[in-house]
């Protein structure tokens, strides 16, 4: 029997579907080009510009709907591919066992010794930041946390006696692992998406608000909060903006996960 | 000997061992992957000629494991290289950043700590209730939040609109304590507010487990009184995951304090690892890296001593 | 004789999933004199938990006692403010739970646990308490009754340890103990053990217990009276004698006659056996836990492996299916060896022999129908696909008395014994020649778990698959078995035909462990007490004036 859905969820829900929306087609209802310098530097509110004018006089809601997709899309792929990663060296480190699990799991624990933000600023040192350079690194970084829990929830199936029945039918690692084990971990994968996905979202606009993530003139959220920061000292709540944005996405993110990981616990508690 | 000191002692080499592979891996972070630190420092003006010459004088053309046993010797000695980009030794340019930057995560340590513990059970107290509602929806959405966000946000309000702090923590050295106090207010709040989110779910969390221990029902069918139950039974085996949950998360705040720092200009080590990174002073990210990593491997290796010896069975073996 | 205790119709609700309240126990009447024993007997689920711990006027979280009365000496505990029950909770009502070593605090030694409620009720002083356990360490048979207590709960045994409990419940002088399962949790020898102290316990200091168990054996040996709970209601109550001599409910008659089925052995055929395990040596690391092990099963026949928890007798079907590779000895399947690990040998070979679990919740992936759990063995060995293979999982769940309807469901949708009868129909769908059963029905209900016996025996005699059947629980033994292998710590200290290891003279562990099979009789526990020597408790018999009695 499914609880009816709480309201926090119902309202985090309806926002990330609205800021999916928006980050699809954002830059085609986006009023100006990103680039193009419109006006004056950080005009107020205005019909022109409902969101005002950035530091260099560009439209703000242009290059809030231009950096929607940007930023929601760079970090959707990094957490994407941090999960194909994770998840497969996961199952495998778990379904294996042995050295394979001894060898990857060393390795990772090494990694997450360093805190991520930490590795990245050493790595992007050297590192040209490019979109690409920027989503290998979030996903390989964040992957050491996504083979964690796919390591864990495998390891609680991999030992049930399903599991060692069909082993001892005979079937081969790609039955265990797509239909024995994948099935039976997917909703707290499902659930831990959304956090990494909040977490991304979090680190990408970190590393932009730091100078490190996407660079200029391409608009994205984090690096919009870094630009306009001055303006603050004249009273203008400019950074706020995309600040704001980037909390509320991530509040509504989590909202929903809050809800499927109560969900889950209740079920596991009766 | 105790089983339990050759349990810590283990547990201790097993950190220095992590400190050395974290070494490695910085060390591996910045020399080994593709890009190379001579043509990003002279970015499009970059001749052949130039960058050799570059490559000779930072030492560069010698083999990397070379260069890193070099730098390892040289850290154990404490001496963590010279800078790139102004030629300084880089423990002078650290020094002061480093005890700003711990003076600023204690300050913020001292306010979150205490407040996330007494808020943890506040809503273990009342779990259920509308108070615990309001806390967990408040805290969800705290530990949401990106800190640069709660920071402007913090000084729009109390700098700007109603001028009651500086939106720069602006410290320098000789300053006095309380000076220094009122300086940092705003980044110890911001600090503090995404900690205190993570660190009350924690606890609350960890005294709620211990709570549905079947030991608290034991207790609760003796007909003890339910602060007895919680002083007596539920407190001494709740101590060990709340230091546990406080230990790893001062181990997240000393990695928030980069961006903090950032938008206070605040004259710490996270500030001048951010700008080192722009500038490509390897010698420098290099030092930071290692000391926010060792920072970092040490506290959550003080974390596994401190549930070592809070566990009963193990200070009490069969 | 006293009225101590007097529930009256009483309703218990629980939280649901769904957030609405339902009714758990529905009206149950329980009367209780003052030094008398009631024996509350039930399946899981049943609402015996729940009846007990309402004796202290106690509901778990997400349960409420709804409406009824629950009197102590005449005193209203439903209802009653919380201060005025944590005087009677621990004072006057004490409570041993399942699991002793769940309950005790891991942070405290076990002395200071036990005289921790007498102490704060204010009824003794420290040493007063002290002195009171002591005598009860001693009473109960714990070793260095002067030092026990001082060590932590986990630097003790689970039976000790449980001993210990009743000596928590009993230093206050309470005038009910309610005990809870308090020896389920333990291995059969164990058991005994415990049982008996309690029964010494409770014999001497003069007090009201309500003793909770699923076993029916168990209890006739300490309670006077007996109420049989079923689906949260009372379905019958009378004097333990009666009970046992003349059951009124057919649920009740089930209980009592249960234990009494028996199959003949049958002949060793005069053929080579089919399964055959030779000197065996197994070890996890450096932990050896076989050692020398030999065994031989032959065609439609059934051999029992009998011993307690760590005898090794699972490592031994490890052994056999190849999950675990021996490092001494070898495996035969007709004759001829096998591979030692289940990666190595052919598809043919481990069609041949079928495992078949204890836990059926975990046996089953709870996200495929029971058509792709029965049907896959099917299109795995024989590549059986589509229609042909629903018509042949609909055979195979006939086969094991399930509808065909079912072949839809998903495991969630089964109750435990469903899910057993479909594990079981995954095994037979790879036509093996043996079936390993480990402890296939202790994870079930009594009547339940005989049902699934009878159908096992209905299959050999149909298709003649030999079982090698793995159970700490002599009673199936007797049922099932042509052969026993005894099992003690990794060796197998006797084997045989059943009716040679079951008839004396037996190896002294068979003994004990023929001896820990608790009979359906009221002086059982006594006898075996007597039989090996303890002192001689004074025998209660089921006379309450008798036992009012007892100094």
């Amino acid at each position: 029997m499914t609880p009816r859905m709480p309201w926090s969820a119902r309202l985090g829900l309806a926002l990330t579907l609205l800021f999916a929306l928006l980050a699809l087609v954002g830059p085609w209802i986006a009023p100006y080009d990103e680039a193009r310098v419109v006006g004056e530097v950080w005009e107020p509110f205005s019909r022109a510009h409902p969101l005002g004018t950035d530091h260099l006089g560009r439209d703000m809601l242009s290059r809030m709907l231009y950096g929607a997709r940007r930023t929601i899309g760079i970090a959707l792929a990094a957490t994407c591919l941090s999960f194909v990663l994770g998840t497969t060296l996961g199952y495998l480190a778990a379904t294996l066992g042995g050295w394979v699990d001894a060898v990857l799991s060393r390795v990772v624990d090494t990694l997450m010794s360093i805190p991520t933000l930490i590795f990245a600023l050493v790595v992007l040192a050297v590192l040209p930041p490019s979109v690409t350079v920027l989503i290998l690194v979030m996903a390989v970084l964040d992957s050491t946390r996504v083979f964690r829990l796919a390591r864990a929830v495998a390891m609680d199936v991999v030992v049930l006696e399903f599991v060692e029945a069909a082993r001892l039918r005979g079937e081969g690692l790609g039955w265990i692992v797509l239909r024995e084990i994948g099935p039976n971990t997917l909703p707290p994968l499902l659930a831990e998406f959304g956090m990494r996905f909040c977490f991304a979202i979090l680190f990408l606009s970190s590393l932009s608000f730091l100078g490190l993530g996407i660079q200029p003139p391409a608009a994205d959220w984090g690096g919009m909060v870094r630009d306009n920061a001055n303006a603050i000292a004249f009273g203008l709540p400019v950074p706020l903006v995309p600040a704001a944005a980037i909390a509320l996405l991530t509040v509504a993110v989590n909202l929903v996960v809050d809800w499927q990981l109560r969900r889950a616990t209740a079920g596991r508690g009766a | 000997m105790h089983p339990i000191v050759a349990l810590i002692a283990r547990r201790l080499a097993l950190g220095v061992l992590s400190l050395w592979a974290v070494s490695l891996l910085i060390f591996a972070g910045t020399e080994i992957l593709p890009g190379d630190v001579a043509e990003a420092m002279l970015g499009q003006s970059a001749t052949p000629e130039a960058v050799a010459a570059i490559r000779r004088e930072l030492g560069l053309d010698r083999p990397a494991w070379e260069r890193y046993l070099d730098w390892l010797a040289g850290m154990l000695r404490g001496d963590l290289g010279t800078s790139y980009a102004n030629r300084m030794p880089v423990v002078a340019l650290v020094g002061d950043r480093l005890a700003n930057t711990l003076f600023l995560a204690s300050v913020a340590a001292a306010v979150a700590v205490p407040l996330a513990i007494l808020l943890g059970i506040v809503a273990v107290r009342w779990r259920e209730t509308p108070v615990d509602r309001l806390l967990s929806a408040m805290t969800l959405s705290a530990i949401s939040m990106p800190e640069f966000f709660v920071g402007y946000a913090l000084i729009f309000l109390f700098a700007v609109t109603w001028p009651l702090a500086s939106p720069i923590a602006a410290v320098h050295p000789g300053m006095a304590l309380p000076d220094r106090l009122a300086a940092v207010a705003l980044p110890v709040v911001t600090l503090a507010f995404v900690t205190v989110a993570h660190m009350m779910r924690m606890t609350r969390a960890a005294i709620l487990n211990v709570m549905e221990s079947p030991y608290i029902e034991t207790a609760e069918l003796k007909g003890l009184a339910r602060t007895r139950i919680v002083l007596r039974h539920a407190l001494p085996n709740a101590l060990s995951p709340i230091i546990n949950v406080v230990v790893i998360n001062l181990a997240y705040l000393v990695v928030g304090v980069v961006v903090v720092e950032v938008v206070f200009v605040y004259p710490g080590l996270g500030q001048l690892m951010v700008d080192a990174v722009a500038k490509r002073d390897v010698p420098l990210v290099q030092a930071c890296g290692m000391i926010f990593a060792a920072t970092y491997v040490l506290l959550n290796l003080t974390a596994d001593v401190l549930a070592i010896l809070t566990n009963p069975r193990l200070r009490h073996p069969r | 004789m006293s009225l101590l205790l007097e529930i009256r119709d009483l309703h218990v609700e629980a939280l649901g999933e769904d957030g609405r309240w339902h009714e758990i126990v529905g009206g149950v009447s329980v009367t209780l004199e003052r030094s008398r024993v009631l024996g509350l007997i039930g399946e899981s689920g049943a609402g015996k938990s729940t009846l007990g711990l309402a004796a202290l006027g106690y509901a778990r979280r997400g349960v409420r006692l709804a409406r009824g009365s629950i009197r102590l000496d005449g005193e209203e505990l439903l209802g009653a403010p919380y201060e005025r029950l944590r005087e009677i909770r621990g004072r006057r009502v004490t409570y041993v739970a399942q699991s002793a070593a769940a309950a005790f605090n891991p942070a405290f030694r076990i002395e200071d646990q036990c005289i921790e409620a007498a102490v704060a009720h204010g009824l003794m002083d420290e040493a007063e308490a002290r002195a009171e356990a002591r005598r009860l360490f001693a009473k109960l048979r714990l070793p260095d009754p002067e030092t026990f207590g001082r060590r932590y709960p986990h630097q003790v045994s689970g039976g000790q340890l449980q001993r210990a409990m009743t000596v928590m419940a009993l230093v206050p002088r309470p005038d009910l103990v309610v005990f809870d399962e308090p020896t389920t949790a333990l291995d059969v020898t164990t058991q005994i053990e415990v049982l008996a102290a309690i029964k010494t316990a409770i014999e001497g200091e003069d007090l009201a217990a309500i003793y909770i168990t699923h076993d029916l054996a168990l209890v006739v040996q300490i309670a006077h009276r007996i109420l049989v709970l079923k689906d949260g209601r009372a379905v019958e109550e009378g004097e333990t004698s009666e009970i046992l001599e003349r059951p009124r409910q057919p649920y009740t008659r089930a209980l009592v006659h249960l234990r009494r089925r028996f199959r003949p052995e049958r002949p060793r055929p005069a053929e080579p056996p089919l399964l055959e395990v030779r000197g065996v040596e197994a070890a996890y690391g450096a932990v050896r836990v076989l050692e020398d092990v030999d065994l031989a099963l032959w065609r439609g026949r059934t051999v029992a492996v009998v011993g307690e928890s760590g005898s090794g007798k699972t490592t031994l079907a490890r052994v056999v299916t190849g999950l675990l590779p021996p490092r001494r000895g070898e495996v035969r399947l007709d004759g001829r060896p096998l591979q030692p690990s289940y990666r190595r040998r052919s598809r043919d070979d481990l069609r041949r022999i079928q495992l078949v679990y204890q836990m059926p919740d975990v046996a089953l992936n709870p996200r495929q129908t029971v058509e792709e759990i029965v049907g896959r063995p099917l299109t795995f060995y024989f590549d059986v696909r589509g229609t042909a293979r629903r018509r042949r999982v609909e055979e195979l769940l006939d086969a094991v008395e399930l509808p065909a309807s079912f072949a839809d469901r998903y495991p969630a949708e089964l109750s435990g014994g469903q899910k057993q009868r479909v594990a079981i129909a995954r095994a037979l769908a790879a036509e093996p020649e043996v079936m390993i059963c480990d402890e296939v029905t202790s994870a079930l209900d009594v009547q339940v778990a005989d049902a699934v016996l009878a159908l096992l025996l209905e299959l050999q005699a149909r298709t003649g698959i030999a079982y090698l059947y793995i159970t700490h629980d002599l009673a199936t033994v007797k049922a099932i078995a042509d052969e026993i292998v005894v099992m003690l710590r990794g060796r197998v200290v006797e084997s045989g035909p059943k009716s040679e290891v079951l008839a004396p003279p037996h190896h002294p562990y068979t003994e004990l462990l023929l001896s820990s099979v608790p009979e359906m009789e009221t002086g059982w526990l006594d006898r075996i007490l007597r039989r090996r020597g303890h002192r001689a408790a004074p025998v209660a018999g089921n006379a309450p004036a008798e036992a009012g009695r007892m100094p």
